[in-house]
This record gives C-alpha cells, structure tokens and sequence, in this order.
C-alpha cells in the first residue's frame, strides 16, 4: 500500500510509484518560490527526533535502572519480592493514566512548580513558574517513566543470577569495589541491559500518546505522524510508507546492536 | 565481603527512582479529592456532607458523597461502566482464545519437527521487535479493506454493513497475544521430562488421556502464568485498540485518552486511583497465591 497513491476522496489507488518515499526523504513540489520541486526536511527532521528521542530516553532509562536493579539483587532474598513488587506496580497501571499523571505535575501550575516556588521563597530568590509542559524535555521525562519498568525487571534477572562467589573470588585476587563492578559485575549483566535496551528502544520508537499529551504540538514524532495520516489526514499510503520506515529503522538498530552484545535471553523473562 | 552489602550511593540512587515512580502516582490520588472542578491547582479537600451538590463557581462546596464526590459521580457515568464492562469482556474473550491456541502452539513447537519451524519460532518474536503502531496499522488496513470488499460483493448497507467493532478489538488483541502466551509456555516446557508420559503411555493411557492426565497438570502453572501475561497486556493496550475499535466499542485506555484531550475533571483520577488499587489488588492476591504455591511445593 505504502506503494500507492491516494485518491482525491481518500482511497486507495493501487499503483507502484515511490512518490511517498520521495516525500518522506525531503522531496517536495509544495516549495514557496515557484520551483518544480525543492528540499524540505520536515519529515526527515520527526525522523532524526524519534531516533535521538529513542537513544536519549534509553540512555536513562539504563543509568535510573541499574542502581535499583542492583539494589533489588543485593537484597536479602526474602526482602526482593517485596522490592520487585514495588517496580510492579506503577507498571500495571495503565499507560495513559501514567501519561495523565505526568501531565499534571509538569504543568504551569502543577506540583513541580508550586515546590520550586516554595523552594526559591525561602532562598529569597525570585521565580516565575517554568513552562515545562509541552517541551520536548516533558516528552523525555514521560517516556523515561513508562519505560524504566522494563529496564530494571531483565537487569535484574541477570543480576541476581550472578554467583556470589564470583564477587568472593575478585576480593580474593585483590579487586576493589569499583574494579570488581566493572570487571565482574557490568559483563555478566550485559545479557539484561540488552533485553531491557530491547524493549525500551523500540517502544519508544513507535509510541505517539506521551509525545501528543506531553509534546502538544511542539514534538511530532514518527508515531504522531503515521497517526495522523490514518485517522486525520486519510492519507494511508504516506503513513504505510512512513511506519515501513519506522520498521526498517528498528530493525536496522536492533539488528546491529543484538550482533554487537548478543541477543538478550532476558526478553522472555521479563 | 558480604553479599549483600551495597554502598550509600546505591541506596540513594534507590530511593530517588523509587520517588520518580512514585510521585505521580501519589500526586494523581490526590487529586481525585481536589474540591476544584476545574482541576488545575489542588483547592483543598471538599470539606461537607450535604443532600445535593453544592457549586461556588467551579468549586464543589459540599456533596452527598463529601470528599468522595468524584467517586461517587464516577459510579454515576454510564460511558465508564460502558467502557469498564467492553474492556472486561476483551479481555476475558481474547485471553481464553489466546491462551488455548499459544499453549498448542508451544506444544507444536516443542514436539514435532516441520519445514517451516525455524521460521515460526523467529516469527514469535515479531510483536516484540515491531513498534505496536505498525501491528495497529497493520490490522485496520486489513479489517478496512476485508469489510469494504465483503460490503460491496454482498451489497451489505445500514446496520448490516461489517464495521470494526468488539469482535475487531478483540481479534487483534487475539493476535498480537498468543506470541506472548507461546513464548511464556515455551520457557515452562523446557524443563518437561519426556518420561513421564512414556510412562503415562506404557502404562496404557492413549494420547489424549495422557496430555490430560500427566501434560497438561505439569504445564498448567505455565499456561497460567502466560494467560495472566495476556490478560494484564489486553487490559493495558491502548495503541492496538485505539486503531481497530469503532463506535460502541471504546475500552477504559480508548475512554481516558479522550478525555485528556478535551475537558479534565478530578473524575479522571478518581477513575485512575480506582484502576491503580484494582491492579494493587491483583498483584497483591497474584504474589500470596504464588508463594502459597511455592511452598506447597517445597
């Protein structure tokens, strides 16, 4: 379909031209000063957002994680489930609801504001309420939420099935704390931060709700987008071409990176 | 070294995240008692109880309910009920279909050799390495072209015409599942032993008595497990769902998501803090009843 061509009324006309992919890569005959056709990065500029948006947001969600997941597998055992259960529970409950909450804090009056405001009374300094809802730093925040829960179960997994001899071992020969975490620790827990970067990376990739509650307008991604084209813009063929891309994309990335540090076992765990 | 020792700087680490998952919540609970109707500073709790409701602008001044005003509108709301009861029954139908056709398959793929095998294990993985969008798309371009064609060639019009509905939601929920359950099945039926149903079976029970008798009891922790995975993923879906439902069939997930886009009254928390004990609830009974159970087994 992504092939195809849309209809003045918004079918589909089965065709095979590659006008969609043009149009996605900056190919466009809409151009201000009377050319045939012209350069236009719209779509390549959501692109390139989504994918540093994705990079950013896993690179968080990674340094959030890990402490946890370590503190969680350093518990005693009888105390994890526990710990574990507490990870749980924001992760039960709905995606949007959790949005929503995001939502009220990060607004002009919302809870972040009112206690740095109280915060900057007592310095004496002057403050006005930060407009944070609707940045591109707000659409951050809210995917770092949503997914850090599927970050810290697969590290964890694989922190915990790491033998405490080992640890024994590397004070034996010598190794301090800091050696003996990158040394010993960090190599035997790759296996979950690949599981977790897994589903943390893609997810992120395709998500469109926390960019239009969080981002407004102001941070289209290429969820947003493909969305648009389906429901709003009835034009299916541009966003069949556009979620190929978005497809490919993941693919690509998961690919190289699953060759690199091996495909994470801890997927189905999680 | 102690095992279990962890420096100041993971257990500040801790608490902070700990926070960070937590603060939304709580701050969304407290909300769903905001006396504001307007919701948008937190205006004190609705501080009486009264016969009828009583309005200072868009501040509730006392209500039969008291501070539980919202709850009670929200019980009130026909469209919540609508949307709680079509999310429950997706839910139940498609795990029951998902669970029953995941475990076949994980069987399929535990016992038997065929041609195509390498490439349905590998396929298994497809919902987890594809963004949710794409299957989304993926299935309303089906079910829209599928129905146009069925519409046109039997001249179906008005209310007989085939349109996404239920029955769509609750197919694509079917599909984008049973990899899950398959997968879920799969990790408990690594550690089958084959032999006892080669005992099963010398001892002259036939084919189906066997899988009933000796399979399906040692595998039933992971067809239970893998249908509580499909049951929380139906509750929770909304991108799927948002694609394939039509009218009459809006979920819990589709509703808030509308209302997030129009007008915001601390009716919308008091919905998520009723969602968010619920799931409390659930998981709560789902850990007593695991650690019931690993203990009988020890």
């Amino acid at each position: 379909m992504s092939f195809g061509r849309r209809s003045p009324d918004g079918n589909v006309i089965y065709t095979f031209t590659l006008d969609n992919y043009t149009r996605l890569f900056g190919y466009s005959t809409n151009c201000p000063d009377g050319q045939a056709s012209c350069y236009d990065p719209l779509y390549v500029n959501i692109l390139g957002r989504s994918l540093s948006l994705a990079f950013n947001t896993t690179l968080f969600v990674i340094t959030l994680a890990y402490p946890l997941a370590y503190f969680i597998a350093r518990a005693h055992p009888k105390q994890r489930n526990m710990y574990l259960f507490m990870v749980l529970i924001p992760l039960w409950t709905n995606f949007v609801i959790r949005v929503y909450a995001w939502m009220m804090l990060l607004r002009k009056e919302g809870a972040i504001n009112i206690i740095l405001g109280w915060i900057m009374n007592l310095l004496h300094i002057p403050f006005t309420p930060l407009e944070m809802l609707y940045t591109p730093g707000a659409v951050l925040v809210g995917m770092v939420y949503e997914f850090l829960p599927f970050m810290i179960l697969p590290i964890y997994t694989s922190l915990e099935k790491i033998d405490v001899s080992l640890y024994e071992a590397a004070a034996d020969l010598g190794a301090n704390a800091v050696k003996t975490f990158l040394r010993v620790t960090l190599p035997l827990s790759m296996p979950g931060v690949v599981a977790g970067t897994i589903l943390v990376f893609i997810p992120v990739m395709g998500t469109f709700i926390v960019s239009d509650i969080l981002g407004g307008r102001q941070v289209i991604l290429v969820g947003n987008l493909i969305q648009r084209q389906f429901l709003d813009a009835r034009d299916p063929t541009f966003g069949s071409a556009a979620s190929l891309i978005l497809m490919i994309m993941t693919l690509v990335v998961t690919y190289f990176y699953t060759r690199k540090f091996g495909f994470g076992e801890e997927i189905v765990v999680a | 070294m102690n095992p279990f020792r962890r420096s100041p700087f993971v257990i500040v680490a801790t608490i902070l995240v700990y926070i960070f998952l937590y603060a939304p919540i709580i701050g969304l609970v407290l909300y769903s008692f905001n006396a504001s109707r307007a919701n948008v500073t937190f205006e004190g709790f609705i501080p009486a109880y009264s016969q009828n409701v009583v309005m200072d602008g868009s501040l509730v001044k006392s209500s039969p309910c008291g501070p539980f005003h919202w709850y009670c509108e929200l019980a009130k709301n026909g469209d919540v009920a609508e949307a709680a009861g079509n999310t429950l029954t997706i839910a139940l139908v498609a795990t029951i279909i998902s669970t029953v056709i995941g475990t076949m398959a994980a069987l399929a793929l535990q016992r038997y050799n065929f041609k195509m095998k390498p490439f349905s294990q590998l396929s298994l993985y497809i919902p987890i390495v594809i963004p949710e969008i794409v299957m989304g798309i993926g299935v309303l371009t089906l079910f829209s072209q599928f129905f146009g064609w069925v519409n046109e060639a039997f001249n179906l019009v008005g209310d007989g015409r085939l349109s996404l509905g239920i029955a769509t939601v609750t197919m694509s929920h079917i599909a984008f599942m049973v990899p899950f359950v398959t997968l879920v099945v799969q990790a408990r039926l690594q550690g089958f032993d084959k032999s006892y149903e080669e005992a099963a079976m010398d001892l002259g029970a036939n084919e189906w008595a066997t899988f009933r008798r000796v399979t399906f009891p040692m595998i039933l922790p992971g067809i239970m497990s893998g249908a509580l995975l499909a049951f929380t993923l139906s509750l929770d879906d909304f991108v799927i769902t948002f694609f394939t439902n039509g009218p009459g069939s809006t979920t819990l997930p589709i509703y808030v998501y509308g209302l997030l886009r129009r007008i915001i009254t601390p009716q919308v928390n008091a919905l998520s803090t009723v969602w968010i004990l619920v799931v409390f609830m659930a998981v709560l009974l789902l850990q007593i009843l695991q650690n019931r159970d690993s203990k009988q087994h020890l």
